[in-house]
């Protein structure tokens, strides 16, 4: 029996509520000191059942592996029985899921032999990670909805340091089966910005010109992204709030005249084009929005908020669903290459870490910068400066911007455990606040 | 002792080991390991008196690694039948051959005897067998009290775990353990012509069970009764002072700076460069052990799997080496590291004490971090001598925001209360601080800590580490500390405020 047989066994034991089984199948490489440390091929299989009566849902998900273990399942969550009803059914409905494996990596390995090579030559460090996952997700509702998508991910993190640790350069990609992945060219991205790094100059803390490239602004917009939750914004306890139980919608939060979408028919960032929920979130994300389709919602137009996150409830039947990639585009016409050699005097930073709220009333993170920040004199990187520790909030940021490059796809550095689909510009920010040193290489 | 879950310990746990065992064998795997994890996890939301969300997860499934010609090979998956164990272990050692070009030594590992037995963690009332109206019904109830209290938002929630392993080697190990852990948390909200403020409890995870939101291990009801106060003094307070302060660091803060700077700083994986692409290396560089001056001589910690309800404790670790304790920074001095089996025998450290650990079947075992506690001083003074001991200062009182650099030297900490000192004495809560110090100067300037009564066991359930990434509990102990011209932010000006 194929999965979707399994649910269509058990889905009548639910009057009201949905399934939603998610087949993972994955392969990941991991790096250190130009050798391999660890690697792993995995595959599990989860099922999620919900079953909801008035304003109650019961979640109950665990391992499957036959329809009895999703039927025990369904009895577990109180399923006593519904009637079958007839719905949208996806034409892949009753495919099975589609698996992965080490192979994916197996001319991407070469490659990286090569690399570790090179570096070893060039008395240099290689560290990084690749992992490649399908997700393959079915969703069928007691309304006789039955969805299926199956949704790649995969990313390369690689990070290139000098044999005394001091000097360290990164860059990453996201893929969706690393067929695009040329980590020559990577590698060569490397060995040049280590090169910027062989000039090392101390500046102190203070507010600099900066130009955040593509990753770091997705760093910090996938985290402006997840606040925007319109229940909390109308309650007053997020940035979003406006007073008298309002919120900032219709505002304008941008210099520039910034746009923020999520769009599941983007073919290079795929997701899946209906609701995927396996646990309500207030005001985020709710399981009765489980099969609906998903569409694109502009979140910023023209540096206006559009749109906060709203789940369906019992008083809104229409939902405003974030999909799980990002888009972000300011208007720039510009390469980051050309806004440096435009920068009189500025900091190109490489990446943001560790970055954690301070203040949710305003947003005001905290993080350090990473693996390169560079100094700029008259349109050239003239050596790497020290880390700092910085503390800005994105929506605060987005004001203040004065200048913005063509987006690209790209992979942020913090939060790309959990969100990998982005599309940004570099940002020019022209009084950065790097609060504090940092002594990190 | 409590006993292992019964629909765990029916699984055909000996059978897949030796199925999986021999097959590796077969194959000519000079080691390999089995690990059969089950894991629930439940969580109850309530926001502002009414359920918004209840669920409740398992997951369960079976891993294979193996070294095969001196190359780690894993792979693991879901069927639970000695069929699917072979061949899981015929995929390890596949993945092992797939990478042996990439590697550059022979993987070894330090000696380990072989164990076979059982663990159950310390708990009364597994809160999975607790009635779902007792379970809601008490997070409702607090809710109900706040908001009657004029709080404008209470956002209490209860998460809580039982996790079994099952572990075999080819040398003979055969383990099983039973770990439940719970964390029970209350944030209060009010809103105002200035904003919002929040502020949230400070009863730490714990390696108990449902008695621990029932008064078993901490007062929840004496902590909750005084919030809607606590809350109405901070939306009033007046902004910190900027600059370099005295602070009293109350446990309740505290062991989140030494998780950030001193636990992770001394993971040996990390120190050797194995996390740098992601979460980084450390400052404590393995040719400082023994010289780094870390802090004051005041400054003792240890690394331990045994302390009772400690959220790493356990029987053994996920390569099968039984739980110990050993000194990590001794006399302010660095002492020792966190080790597992490679690495020990790598670096010549003798035996591994015990820190492998992975989060479920599907990811391989890494070192993770113990128990890891800053050590009371015998006779030393309490809380109140502490803060006695500062004329200009503040005490920070529960954790909340928290950043670290790549190499754990530069953090940034705030807290739930800050509250001016003055003379030796409280002088009300002030707002918008956090303090942000170098590691090594920061516990280099800590000239007072606090005796045993003062200590408290804090931790985490969520420590992220690894690619793919992985989340593992684990518990610091520590009494309170006073540490000297310590530099303090306003956030508000951090802001441009």
């Amino acid at each position: 029996m194929s999965v979707a047989q399994w649910i269509e066994q058990a889905i009548g034991g639910i009057a009201e509520g949905s399934i939603v089984v998610e087949e993972t199948s994955e392969a990941n490489l991991r790096w250190a000191n130009n050798a391999l440390t660890t690697n792993g091929q995995m595959a599990s299989r989860t099922a999620t059942v919900i079953v909801s009566s008035g304003s109650d849902d019961v979640v109950v998900s665990g391992p499957i592996d036959s329809a009895s273990d999703l039927v025990a399942l369904v009895e577990r969550a109180g399923g006593s029985g519904g009637s079958a009803s007839s719905g949208v059914i996806d034409d892949g409905f009753g495919r099975a899921g589609e698996p992965t494996s080490i192979e994916v990596f197996g001319e991407f390995a070469r490659g990286l032999g090569e690399s570790f090579a090179d570096a070893r030559q060039r008395d240099a460090l290689l560290f990084g990670f690749a992992e490649h996952r399908l997700t393959t997700t079915w969703v069928a509702t007691s309304r006789g909805v039955r969805r299926r998508a199956v949704v790649p991910m995969g990313r390369l993190e690689l990070n290139a340091k000098s044999a005394d640790l001091k000097n360290s350069a990164w860059v990453g990609q996201a893929t969706n089966d690393f067929t695009d992945v040329d980590i020559a060219a990577h590698t060569a991205e490397l060995w040049r910005r280590l090169a910027w790094g062989e000039k090392r100059i101390d500046l102190p803390a203070g507010r600099y010109e900066v130009l955040l490239p593509p990753g770091a602004v997705a760093d910090l917009m996938i985290y402006a992204y997840w606040t925007m939750n319109g229940r909390d914004a109308r309650e007053g306890r997020n940035v979003y709030s406006a007073p008298g139980g309002s919120t900032r919608v219709g505002e304008r939060l941008g210099g520039l005249p910034v746009s923020l979408c999520s769009d599941p028919s983007v073919e290079q960032l795929p997701c899946a084009p209906f609701a995927i929920v396996t646990a309500n979130e207030p005001g985020m994300r709710s399981v009765r929005d489980n099969g609906e389709l998903v569409g694109r919602v502009d979140w910023l137009t023209d540096g206006v908020l559009t749109s906060l996150v709203e789940p369906r409830t019992a008083s809104r039947a229409e939902m405003v669903y974030p999909s799980e990639n990002l888009l972000c585009e300011a208007g720039g016409t510009s390469s980051l290459n050309e806004m440096v050699a435009s920068t009189k005097r500025g900091l190109l930073l490489t990446c943001l870490w560790y970055i954690r709220v301070v203040d949710p009333q305003t947003l005001l993170l905290t993080g350090l910068t990473r693996d390169g920040v560079y100094l700029i004199e008259d349109g050239q990187v003239v050596g790497a400066v020290n880390n700092f520790r910085f503390n800005e909030s994105p929506v605060d940021l987005l004001k203040r911007a004065s200048e913005a490059s063509l987006a690209e796809l790209t992979l942020c550095r913090e939060w790309n455990d959990y969100f990998t689909k982005t599309s940004m510009p570099a940002l020019r920010i022209p009084d950065f606040n790097m609060s504090t040193v940092s002594r990190a290489t | 002792m409590g006993k292992i879950d019964e629909t765990f310990a029916a699984l055909p746990l000996a059978a897949l080991a030796d199925a999986a065992l021999c097959r590796a064998g077969e194959l000519g795997a000079s080691h390999a390991d089995v690990r059969v994890m089950r894991t629930r996890s439940g969580r109850r939301d309530v926001r502002d008196g009414v359920l918004e969300s209840a669920s409740d997860s398992t997951e369960l499934g079976l891993s294979v690694r193996v070294v095969h010609d001196g190359s780690w090979g894993f792979a693991s998956g879901i069927t639970l039948t000695a069929d699917a164990a072979a061949a899981l272990a015929e995929q390890a050692v596949l993945v092992a051959k797939v990478s042996r070009p990439l590697q550059n030594r022979s993987v070894e590992l330090a000696d380990e005897p072989a164990h076979v037995g059982e663990h159950v963690s310390s708990y009364e009332r597994n809160p999975f067998e607790v009635d779902e109206s007792e379970r809601v019904g008490r997070l409702v109830e607090w809710s109900q009290r706040l908001l009657s209290a004029g709080v404008s938002h209470v956002d209490a929630e209860a998460y809580y775990v039982q996790e079994n392993t099952f572990f075999a080697n080819l040398a003979g190990t055969r383990t099983t353990q039973q770990r439940v852990r719970i964390h029970p948390t209350v944030q209060v909200t009010a809103v105002h012509d200035g904003g919002f403020d929040t502020l949230r409890t400070i009863a730490p995870p714990a390696g108990r069970g449902w008695e621990y939101l029932c008064g078993t291990g901490w007062d929840s009801d004496a902590e909750i009764a005084e919030l809607p106060e606590q809350l109405r003094e901070l939306v009033a307070a007046p902004e910190v002072s900027a600059g370099a302060h005295d602070l009293v660091i109350d446990p309740t803060n505290l062991w989140l700076t030494i998780h950030e700077s001193v636990a992770h700083a001394t993971e040996l994986d990390r120190a050797l460069g194995y996390e740098a692409a992601y979460a980084g290396t450390s400052f404590a560089t393995l040719d400082q052990l023994g010289s780094l001056r870390y802090g004051t001589d005041l400054m003792h910690v240890t690394g331990d799997r045994l302390t009772e309800h400690g959220l790493a404790t356990v029987g053994w670790d996920d390569e099968g080496v039984a739980a110990q304790r050993f000194d990590i920074i001794r006399d302010g001095v660095l002492v020792g590291y966190q080790l597992n089996r490679q690495m020990a025998s790598e670096q010549g450290l003798g035996r591994s004490n015990g820190c492998a650990y992975a989060d479920s079947a599907g990811h391989i075992p890494l070192q993770r971090m113990p128990n890891v506690s800053l050590q009371p001083v015998a006779g030393g003074p309490s809380t109140a001598g502490l803060i006695a001991d500062v004329e200009d200062g503040y005490y920070i009182v529960g954790d909340k925001s928290w950043s670290i650099d790549m190499q754990r030297y530069n953090f940034q900490f705030t807290g739930q209360r800050w509250y001016r000192i003055r003379g030796g004495e409280l002088a009300g809560q002030v707002k918008h601080g956090a303090y942000q110090a170098t590691t090594t100067d920061f516990w280099g300037s800590m000239t007072g800590v606090g005796g045993p009564e003062t200590w408290v066991l804090g931790g985490a359930v969520n420590c992220g580490k690894g690619q793919p990434g992985q989340s593992a509990a684990v518990s610091h102990g520590c009494p309170s500390a006073l540490f000297r011209a310590v530099n303090v932010l306003n956030t508000e000006s951090e802001g441009g405020r």
